[in-house]
């Protein structure tokens, strides 16, 4: 077992383990805080994908998780108010049922991560960075000026959405819905890596000419994995607008962008519990220094400074080491 | 008739006002090493990319096995049978010896959308891959990391890696370029060997790896073919002599 193993599995179980030891110290907070974290790691997994292993530095993945609070939130919104999203052609009505906002959530994600990929992907480095920031923009400003969901001000959705079997307003239960989830997508991405697919993108990071001298599109690559970045990221969205049971067009800024970023650097880059370390990191940082300071952002500022200065493995890299060529 | 694999017509090819490639027609059979040498900036690398579909020629064909490939881009003509090395090893150096062989195998069985299954799972891409690595004499390095490779070994893996595509013909940009003399001399021994496999256009500095290997020589000045020939019959080409060789022969 390596050590990057250890450390995931000590992660992993650190996180099953939340609840009990809430419940034991009687801080049922802090189970509304992992929440927090695992949807956080959740949008974060999503970006690694794009980020870590197809090199891929998107400023505007906040769209995505913008689509998928909305697509929480719009389908929500229907449902309390009893009005139906559309009259014609055919009625389409809002629903409270999680698997279908998911999954419309993870749709609409994907097919928007598609097009903004098919015209970013013409473009490398700083130019890619700055067409994914516009798009970013873009939604944003959208979002503010679409008053029927709430413009500037955003939503409320008043009940937490339905999952068959399980009492979703019962931060337990909602947090190991989430949690199962986050696992879920790990689970994917672990075999991604080691996947044709995964073998053929890591390259196309590191040396896309090479992929052409083999018969391999290494843009298209490139953009696949940019949709099945967005649809995780996507799905995120949909649970952290059902953790607040609110939505709002901060979901879209760039400021989000960039702190997912932020996850995933600090986490470690590539590697495969790395968002899930850098959102544990953020979201404690934010919670006890947070508690300190309103400027806490200094202290997050200086510790990714370090990160970036002398951890490139961010904390994952520092606790385990460089990563094992993986075979 | 000898058979012609690969060819080009009339490519030209100029920046501003200068004639990188002008109305270049070359042609490689079946069964040789063909060599292009010029001085530097005589245009051969241009040529390789127009070949190999980086670059886009101003005018004339490319044809690979009879059929035009001119507007294909770079997957394309590799997936048509087009191997090429590079000068400048291009290989995944995070990733393993191995690894960067299965990516050869795997852009030759033309299926990387596979997400779930196990790429070093595969049997038919790792014997493809570990059959190309024991013939240029890596099959014992499978595991190590790519940026442990010695220069020498990249090369080698650089020539492997398009083994595993199976072409239909070779385009290699310097294959000694940085080895050794040693390194050099095996080289050479395997390409000879490669030839009936599949032809090599060969573009080398090497003059000593040249004239032992090639059945054919053009030589490239300007951005135009001044000869074309056989080893004895470049050797004795006054303007070839004059424009390039100069005092080595």
């Amino acid at each position: 077992m390596t050590r990057e193993t250890i450390f995931n599995a000590v992660l992993l179980l650190g996180l099953i383990a939340v609840p009990t030891w809430a419940l034991i110290m009687d801080q049922p907070f802090t189970i509304t805080l992992a929440t927090r974290a695992v949807i956080l790691a959740l949008a974060a997994a999503g970006l690694n994908i794009a980020l870590g292993i197809g090199g891929l530095v998107s400023l505007g993945h906040a769209v995505f998780f913008g689509i998928g609070g909305y697509a929480m939130g719009i389908l929500a919104h229907h449902a309390q108010s009893y009005t139906a999203m559309m009259q014609w052609p055919f009625v389409i009505e809002g629903t409270k049922f999680m698997p279908v906002i998911w999954l419309v959530a993870c749709l609409v994600a994907g097919l928007i991560a598609w097009v903004i990929g098919i015209l970013s992907l013409r473009t490398t480095g700083a130019y890619f960075i700055m067409i994914t920031l516009a798009f970013g923009q873009m939604f944003y400003y959208f979002a503010v000026s679409w008053s029927a969901y709430g413009g500037e001000d955003g939503m409320s959705i008043y009940v937490r959405n339905d999952f068959p079997g399980l009492n979703t307003l019962a931060p337990i239960q909602f947090y190991g819905l989430c949690l199962t989830l986050l696992v879920i997508v790990l689970i994917f991405t672990a075999r991604l890596r080691k996947s044709p697919f995964g073998l053929a993108l890591n390259a196309a990071r590191q040396v896309p000419a090479r992929l052409d001298a083999v018969g391999l599109n290494p843009v298209r690559l490139k953009l696949v994995a940019f949709v099945i970045s967005g649809v995780i990221t996507g799905l995120a969205g949909a649970l952290f607008a059902d953790l607040n049971r609110f939505v709002s067009p901060t979901m879209f800024s760039w400021q989000f962008s960039g702190e997912i970023m932020v996850l995933v650097i600090l986490g470690g880059v590539g590697r495969l519990f790395g968002p899930v370390a850098g959102a544990v990191t953020f979201v404690a940082l934010e919670h006890f220094l947070g508690g300190l300071t309103e400027f806490w952002h200094i202290f997050l500022g200086m510790i990714l400074l370090a990160v970036v200065l002398f951890a490139r493995g961010g904390i994952t890299g520092l606790v385990a080491g460089k990563e094992a060529s993986h075979d | 008739m000898t058979d012609i694999v690969l060819q080009t017509r009339g490519i030209s090819k100029s920046f501003g006002a200068l004639k990188a490639s002008n109305d270049i027609s070359i042609d490689l059979r079946a069964g040789e090493i063909h060599a292009i040498i010029g001085p530097n900036g005589a245009g051969k690398s241009t040529l390789i990319a127009q070949i190999c579909g980086s670059l886009q020629p101003d005018a004339g064909q490319v044809e690979l096995m009879g059929r035009d490939v001119t507007a294909l881009s770079t997957d394309q003509r590799a997936r048509a049978g087009l191997g090429r090395t590079f000068q400048i090893s291009a290989l995944a150096m995070e990733d393993s010896v191995l690894q960067n062989a299965l990516l050869g195998a795997l852009g030759a069985s033309g299926r990387p959308w596979r997400f779930w299954a196990a790429v070093l799972g595969d049997r038919a891409l790792r014997s493809r891959a570990e059959e190309a690595l024991a013939r240029v004499g890596l099959g014992a390095f499978g595991s190590k990391r790519c940026a442990d490779l010695s220069h020498g070994q990249r090369r080698q893996l650089e020539v492997a890696v398009a083994l595993t595509l199976r072409p239909c013909a070779f385009v290699m940009d310097e294959p000694m370029a940085g080895l050794g003399a040693a390194g050099s001399k095996e080289m050479t021994t395997f390409l000879d060997g490669l030839r009936q496999e599949a032809p090599i256009l060969l573009v080398e500095h090497d003059m000593d790896a040249v004239f032992a290997l090639a059945d054919r020589i053009s030589v490239l000045v300007y951005g135009e073919v001044i000869a074309t020939g056989t080893v004895d019959q470049i050797r004795a080409d006054a303007r070839v002599r004059e424009a390039y060789l100069g005092e080595t022969v």
